[in-house]
């Protein structure tokens, strides 16, 4: 087990040093000078002027300095938690910012990943059980995950957001307020926030209904469950077995999507204008913020590699199959 | 006189018609009695094993009755046999190696299958364990999920968990088809074993190896097209088979036809006809070398001499 973990955090961290490296590759073969652009919004005509303050901006940021001590400094930077200061919000540190996103971020992924994941995989499950219920679960299904994300999240924004009116349809809170722990603020900011979780979250569910779905059909086909009937087993045990051996390759779907549902989120932020990193992610790009930039994406990576090591572990629990590979043990 | 299976039809709905897998099939079980049961792929016998505990989705029950203990039993009621499954009637599947649940550790899986039956698994726990060791398994494999044991341990696991409530009636089926001919032995002998203790009262045992279930069984009845064409003493089967179709099935034989001196093995010409649309008469005329005028007609199965039954014009 602990050889397994060990084995699986060093493949981790190898991935780690490599996103890492092309992180900070990315940004600084990219067009455009970020510093220059930051001159030209300032306005200077004077060329001394202009090129103290070039100096200046290139030593404060670190430029001025050969690649591979810029790439040393930023590995240095980053085990301090220093990941440089904004070019797009100066001086502000990137830290702060991408830190200040973060809480909008996670709020709309993780609901709207895990419940979809757990409405779909019961919905799906529900679904095998009756032909009325297939009939009519499983085409809404398919019309869900047909459907291009974009345009579900317009349809919401507009039905519920502008016809109906029910639901805010852009910010992470009203301009009317300032953030703070009152009543008047945290329902606000959970108006702003449901209709981007809805987007996000009925798109993800009908993948996870039809795999769901599937899954049991077959399961229920399987040997082990044959036996069971044949020695008169009750249903409910039957529909146990086969639905906790049907969640397998939902696990490992969840891991494979995980790294998708963050691109998701970055459309999502944008349609929604929500304050998180996606929208963090746009406006660097805009305004050829690379530090910035890279510390969003330093973020992403590494948030996909702990879920997927979480997902990791959970499978080891769950299936006794990889249990016994990794002890060891002859299958 | 355990089971009397009388006229019993069960056929396979298909798109293209029923197939009559069983066409009026009679015969009766003793108690304590072995039987096996043996044919080519596709004349029945699995599907009258399957009959007797649970009918799948595409089979369905005719006519004719089955009877146990003298108690009728409903096996096209669903939920009817409910009851009687693993308690008096239980099944070792063709799948043993698949039958269990490969996610569950064997002795979980097996206090959930008691637990949902009504046993509780303390009183029964000893007994579980000394039958494990019976068949020569370490207490140890409950502890185990099925992925951590060998198939021929697998099919002992299942044979165990089959009979561990004493039913009256064990339908095992093709359970040595799967395993080398070593293994085959000692499963065979412990399935006797099984009997001889009484932890099963009589066994119908399907399979195709008929030099096997000679070595095993009491009496061996065979099938074909659906129909039972004879049954008899297990000596009788192989020394003094009566109908064409089981002297040509154990003319080629090579193990249990050996007491004769024969320069070739001879092969059965021609193929068993198709149950879509079965021939009337004689299911085996045409390739039997003894047809005749009579054989257009359905020959009944009729006791030739005590315990042995045939159903040919010839032998009747």
């Amino acid at each position: 087990m602990w050889r397994y973990i060990g084995r699986k955090l060093f493949v981790y961290l190898l991935t780690f040093i490599v996103a890492v490296t092309i992180n900070w590759m990315i940004p600084r073969f990219m067009p455009g000078d970020p510093v220059q652009s930051m001159l030209s919004r300032a306005q200077v005509s004077d060329p001394e002027a202009l090129e103290a303050m070039t100096s200046y901006y290139e030593n404060l940021f670190g430029l001025d300095s050969p690649l591979y001590e810029q790439y040393l400094n930023f590995w240095w930077g980053l085990l301090q938690g220093d990941l440089g200061i904004s070019v797009m919000r100066y001086p502000e540190p990137v830290t702060d910012i991408i830190l200040g996103a973060v809480p909008y971020t996670l709020a709309l992924l993780l609901p709207a990943i895990l419940l979809s994941w757990i409405v779909g995989n019961r919905f799906g499950a529900f679904a095998a059980r009756s032909k009325i219920l297939d009939n009519t679960v499983l085409p809404v299904g398919y019309i869900l995950t047909a459907t291009p994300y974009m345009w579900l999240a317009l349809l919401l924004a507009w039905s519920l957001g502008i016809v109906a009116g029910i639901f805010p349809a852009s910010g992470g809170y009203s301009f009317s307020l300032r953030p703070e722990f009152s009543w008047l603020f945290v329902s606000d900011l959970i108006a702003h926030w449901f209709l981007p979780f809805l987007s996000m979250f009925l798109v993800a569910l009908g993948g996870w209904a039809i795999g769901m779905r599937n899954m049991i059909i077959y399961e229920l086909e399987a040997d082990y469950a044959n036996y069971l009937q044949a020695l008169g087993a009750p249903r409910k045990l039957i529909r146990r077995y086969a639905f906790r051996n049907a969640m397998l390759p939902q696990i490992t779907g969840l891991a494979v999507q995980l790294g998708t549902i963050i691109a998701g989120s970055l459309l999502t932020e944008i349609v929604f204008n929500y304050p998180g990193l996606g929208s963090l992610i746009l406006d660097s790009l805009n305004n050829r913020d690379f530090f910035l930039l890279q510390g969003v994406f330093l973020f992403v990576v590494v948030g996909v590699l702990i879920a997927n090591f979480i997902i990791d572990i959970v499978y080891v629990l769950i299936d006794p199959r990889t249990r016994v590979q990794m002890t060891g043990g002859s299958s | 006189m355990t089971l009397r299976v009388n006229d019993l039809k069960v056929y396979y709905q298909t798109l293209r018609g029923d197939v009559h897998a069983l066409d009026g099939v009679t015969f009766d079980l003793a108690d304590g009695e072995i039987m096996g049961l043996a044919g080519e792929s596709g004349c029945g016998k699995t599907t009258l094993g399957k009959s007797m505990i649970r009918l799948d989705s595409r089979m369905r029950h005719v006519g004719g009755t089955i009877e146990l203990n003298g108690k009728d039993v409903p096996i096209a009621d669903d939920n009817a046999m409910v009851p009687l499954r693993y308690h008096e009637i239980s099944l070792i599947p063709q799948y043993a190696m698949s039958a269990l649940n490969p996610t569950r550790k064997i002795g979980r899986m097996v206090n959930e299958l008691l637990r949902a039956r009504g046993v509780r698994p303390a009183d029964i726990a000893d007994e579980l364990n000394r039958r494990l060791e019976l068949v020569g398994l370490d207490t140890d494999v409950l502890n185990r999920f099925p992925i951590e044991l060998s198939g021929g341990m697998k099919q002992r696991v299942v044979m165990v968990i089959s009979t561990l409530l004493d039913p009256s009636l064990l339908i095992a089926d093709e359970v040595t088809s799967a395993l080398d001919v070593s293994t085959q032995r000692a499963v065979a002998e412990s399935m006797v074993e099984f009997r001889d203790r009484g932890y099963v009262k009589s066994m119908i045992f399907v399979t195709h190896d008929i030099s096997l279930v000679y070595q095993m069984a009491d009496t061996i009845m065979v099938m074909y097209a659906g129909h039972i064409v004879e049954k008899a003493p297990a000596t009788t089967i192989i020394n003094e088979p009566k109908h064409p179709y089981t002297q040509m099935l154990i003319g080629a034989l090579p193990e249990v036809g050996s007491t004769t001196v024969q320069g070739r093995l001879e092969g059965i010409p021609g193929t068993p006809p198709g149950l879509l649309d079965p021939p009337t008469g004689c299911r085996f005329k045409d390739r039997c070398p003894m047809a005749f005028s009579k054989c257009s007609e359905q020959p009944p199965l009729v006791e030739i001499e005590p315990g042995h039954w045939a159903a040919c014009w010839k032998t009747g």
